[in-house]
């Protein structure tokens, strides 16, 4: 038995060594938000943050997050009634399509703006080229960045 | 009375206002019917089968479609709400169960009959017989860019339309006072004079009682509220904070996962199965001989691939086990090549004598052009959640056609159809490969083996390595010019058929033409996928006439001009794209500029596409602009998103998409050997939408027609190299470029 904590709750699964972290998240977890679409670390569906960096749960053994702070969609937004800022970008840019991408895209985002809080968009392009959306929204997705890089700096020097 | 052709669409005004009479779309009778019980709680009240109406005052739109993006959702209960004048802020939906009531008649008809519309005394016969065939071919399909303009146009907005005339009727009868004095908005019916209102809430008991409306009045453009607008999508909230539901997030108590592998070589059985070493590996339920694949079921989704992967299969080796590409294309080549010696081609189209008219041409131009086949590869890999127990069969998935896998689901456990039921969820990507049923039906095999809930998940790989494909395909065009340049002769012979039957018919005045084609055995799947054969006739057309104008040097654009100038539509898309992209203008070395035009699904799009070739041969597409006259724009934000989402699914394809045999079967297994266009590869788009008023067109897929030849043309202006095999990464284009000095 392995010991996981997830969006800060302590949650306790049974992973074999090889076992990728994505389908303990989903499936022990039932945390669903987290998406498999290639378990191969080629399309990004399945990006979440361990310790703070983004990471491809498909190819991340389970066991390798034991004792580190593991956030998934469901865990980013800072209570139960308010979005994150990305989040809300991403609804006023009425940004997904189909959506089964989108976790991913906003792992991936939040990740990016944490480190850097105003990106180009030749930065954004470095930072979200992992992440295929099939639906092919990038412009949409590379506008949400910029808006929700503009909250951030407005909510900084309130 | 109007010819029953797609083509007699053109001229029928649905929106030009009045009435439309489709009375059996909102079929009375139904209030006590089975339907109430499909869709009604306690206390709601069914105005008719696409609506109803809470005690709260909330009006709920029933919509017959699948969510993949496309808004479906959004868009339909605006157009019923707007014809109702319901406040938008109380109005919600419910997707339709999956039932025979809810099949779409509309949708059928619209592809059958286009949008033409029928004498009075003709119609409700016309609508009966298509409803009868709709409900025995189980038909609730999402696709064809078919919603908004068919079940949105002719259910829909009669729907709501019908339930405002009763509710005012509801309220004339009550007040005792004349409709004509009463007002509808914001779902309250007042009667001014005397300062009475009332909710459509309070409304509704008495107004299910008035006989539906056969002839529901219709707003006209400039009454429309909500149509034409662009109101926040309903799906998209869940879909930021990881809530929303596809077929993937399924999760039924006491359920276990299933992943399967297909025999590689389609057509192939398995030969043998040695079971005996993952039998015993950890959370292995069981293991399962479909035979023609091999499925594992087990505590989860890791388990079961890991012992699939570990499990000795020999599959049977079948006449196809040695083909690879070019013998499939060879063989191809040699069909068509039969079929003409043989004068056994299938005629498309004749107009005049084009073989005649070709030995009279002063410049005779040929081109072989060749098209790959292309897997979906939707985001969400194929799943089907199934439960077979006690007679009955549960079913959860993302489908395109929810009632064509209920049928499917009967049909293979020889139950009665309503002990099936589907439970749809939303879809990640569709694309035409979600009408299809072949993982439900390996789903329930699964299922009816164990008698707990089974999520079948598919691998990636298996996803890429079985789905339906796009045909690939070969094609033959010649054209004779005259001695101004101008074609007097045009014959194409391609291979396979499917549909929209029209896709191959070209909007160029060329009077005499020759259009034919063959089907060659192919063991390959074929199955729809985006925009269906114009993406193929989109490409070709377009590239051809490309190289006819640069043959008969006159710029692409003008030739284009010419040769539609009848065709007032086309002239006004074309001369909006000309003035957005600067058509013309100076571009810098190695960039080039490409247009293409084509109508699909009742929308015509042209796109210019700006693309810069460099020394080491690679194409970047900088900028497309996209000009479409689909009409009439419903939801114009959400049109847009189509526009682009087509363009850069098209572009994928252009640029990379393959799918290859090699020893009978696919070649490519996941993104990085089917890769697809990701943001760094995506150019900037502009859409630019022109509402003509004409009966509203498609939006998911005809932009994706002329993406790849306003790619090659824009290649062709950059490099004077003509790309006649896609994709484009097959073409060395390096010798072309000069390193600047």
């Amino acid at each position: 038995m392995t010991s996981l904590k997830i969006n800060g709750k302590e949650y306790v699964v049974d992973a074999s060594a090889d076992m990728p972290l994505l389908w303990v998240i989903r499936e022990q977890c039932g945390l669903t938000g987290t998406k498999f679409g290639c378990g191969i670390a080629q399309c990004g569906a399945c990006t979440v943050h361990i310790d703070g960096q983004p990471v491809r749960s498909c190819i991340t053994p389970a066991i390798s997050a034991e004792g580190k702070n593991i956030t998934t969609i469901e865990g980013i937004a800072p209570d139960k009634n308010t979005l994150h800022i990305v989040q809300q970008a991403w609804i006023e840019e009425q940004t997904p399509q189909c959506g089964y991408c989108q976790s991913g895209q906003i792992m991936s985002a939040v990740a990016l703006l944490n480190e850097n809080p105003s990106p180009t968009d030749e930065e954004i392009d470095a930072a979200m080229s992992g992440n295929i959306c099939r639906c092919g929204m990038y412009s949409r997705i590379k506008s949400a960045i910029h808006r929700a890089s503009a909250s951030l700096q407005t909510s900084n020097t309130l | 009375m109007k010819k029953w052709t797609r083509r007699a669409f053109i001229g029928a005004g649905v929106l030009a206002g009045g009435t439309l009479v489709i009375g059996i779309a909102i079929r009375p009778g139904n209030r006590s019917s089975k339907v109430a019980g499909l869709i009604a709680s306690e206390g709601e009240t069914v105005m008719n089968i696409w609506l109803k109406i809470a005690p709260d005052n909330t009006v709920t739109a029933i919509i017959p479609h699948a969510e993949m993006g496309q808004g479906v959702h959004t868009a339909l209960a605006m157009m019923l709400a707007d014809e109702m004048d319901a406040d938008w802020s109380k109005v919600t939906f419910q997707e339709a169960p999956a039932d025979k009531e809810y099949a779409n008649f509309t949708l059928l008809k619209g592809f059958v009959a286009g949008n033409a519309t029928f004498p009075k005394f003709i119609e409700e016969t016309i609508d009966g017989v298509f409803l009868t065939a709709v409900k025995s071919l189980n038909f609730q399909i999402t696709g064809g860019s078919a919603s908004v303009r068919f079940t949105g146009q002719q259910a829909m907005r009669i729907a709501g339309a019908a339930a405002k005339s009763m509710l005012l009727q509801a309220a004339a009868d009550t007040w005792k006072v004349p409709t004509e004095e009463l007002t509808a908005k914001n779902s309250i019916i007042s009667h001014a004079s005397s300062k009475r209102s009332a909710t459509f809430a309070e409304l509704a008991p008495a107004a299910a009682k008035v006989n539906i409306p056969k002839q529901p009045k219709l707003k006209s453009p400039e009454e429309f509220t909500l149509m034409g607008t662009s109101q926040p999508r309903f799906d998209i909230p869940a879909k930021v904070t990881g809530e929303a539901k596809f077929g993937m997030d399924v999760q039924v108590p006491g359920m276990k996962y299933a992943t399967i592998k297909a025999a590689p070589v389609f057509g192939s059985k398995v030969k043998s199965l040695d079971t005996t070493v993952s039998s015993s590996q950890q959370g292995v339920k069981k293991i399962l001989n479909l035979g023609d694949a091999v499925a594992v079921i087990a505590d989860g989704y890791w388990q079961a691939k890991t012992a699939l992967d570990a499990l000795p299969i020999e599959f049977e080796a079948t006449e196809n086990s040695g083909l690879n590409q070019a013998e499939i294309m060879d063989r191809y080549r040699k069909a068509m090549d039969a079929d003409l010696a043989d004068g056994n081609l299938e005629k498309h189209f004749k107009d005049g004598d084009a073989t005649k008219a070709l030995e009279q041409a002063a410049i005779l131009v040929e081109a072989e052009y060749q098209l790959p086949f292309l897997a979906h590869a939707t985001m969400e890999p194929m799943n089907c959640t199934a439960w077979v127990h006690e007679g009955k069969c549960e079913i959860w998935c993302g489908s395109q056609n929810p009632l064509g896998v209920k049928a499917a689901a009967a049909e293979l456990l020889e139950i009665d159809i309503d002990k099936v039921t589907v439970h749809n969820q939303l879809l990640g990507g569709g694309f035409g490969r979600r009408s299809e049923t072949d993982v439900m039906t390996q789903a329930i095999l699964i299922a009816k083996e164990v008698d707990f809930p089974v999520k079948l998940i598919w691998s990636r790989e298996e996803d890429t390595q079985h789905d339906v494909y796009r045909e690939a395909t070969i094609s033959r065009m010649k054209a004779g010019l005259d001695q101004s340049g101008l074609p007097i002769a045009y014959t194409h012979q391609f291979i396979f058929k499917h549909h929209p039957p029209e896709a191959a018919d070209i909007p160029y005045t060329i009077p005499n033409q020759l259009i034919q084609y063959s089907s060659p055995a192919s063991f390959v799947p074929w199955g729809n996928w985006r925009s269906v054969d114009h993406s193929t006739h989109g490409f070709l057309t377009e590239s051809f006439i490309d190289e006819l104008a640069h043959t008969a040097k006159k710029d692409p654009f003008a030739y284009r001009k010419t040769l539609t100038k009848d065709n007032l539509r086309f002239q006004r898309v074309l001369d909006l794209v000309y003035e957005k992209s600067n058509w013309g203008a100076p571009l810098p070395a190695n960039w080039g500029r490409g247009v293409a035009i084509a109508q699909s699904f009742g929308s015509i799009v042209a796109e210019v596409a700006e693309v810069e070739v460099s020394v080491e041969g690679k194409v970047k597409v900088h900028r497309v602009v996209c000009a479409v006259d689909p009409g009439f724009a419903i939801h114009p934000d959400g049109f847009i998103a189509q526009m682009e989402s087509g363009i850069i699914y098209g572009l994928a394809a252009a640029m990379t998409g393959e799918i290859t045999i090699e020893n009978g079967a696919v070649a490519q297994s996941n993104f990085h050997n089917y890769p697809v266009t990701r943001m760094n590869e995506a150019p900037k788009i502009e859409t630019y939408i022109i509402n003509s008023g004409n009966p509203p067109g498609g939006a998911g897929e005809p932009s994706t027609p002329v993406i790849a030849p306003a790619v090659t043309n824009a290649i062709f202006d950059a490099t004077g190299i003509r790309i006649r095999q896609l994709p484009i990464s097959k073409n060395d284009l390096r010798a072309s470029i000069l390193p600047s000095t």
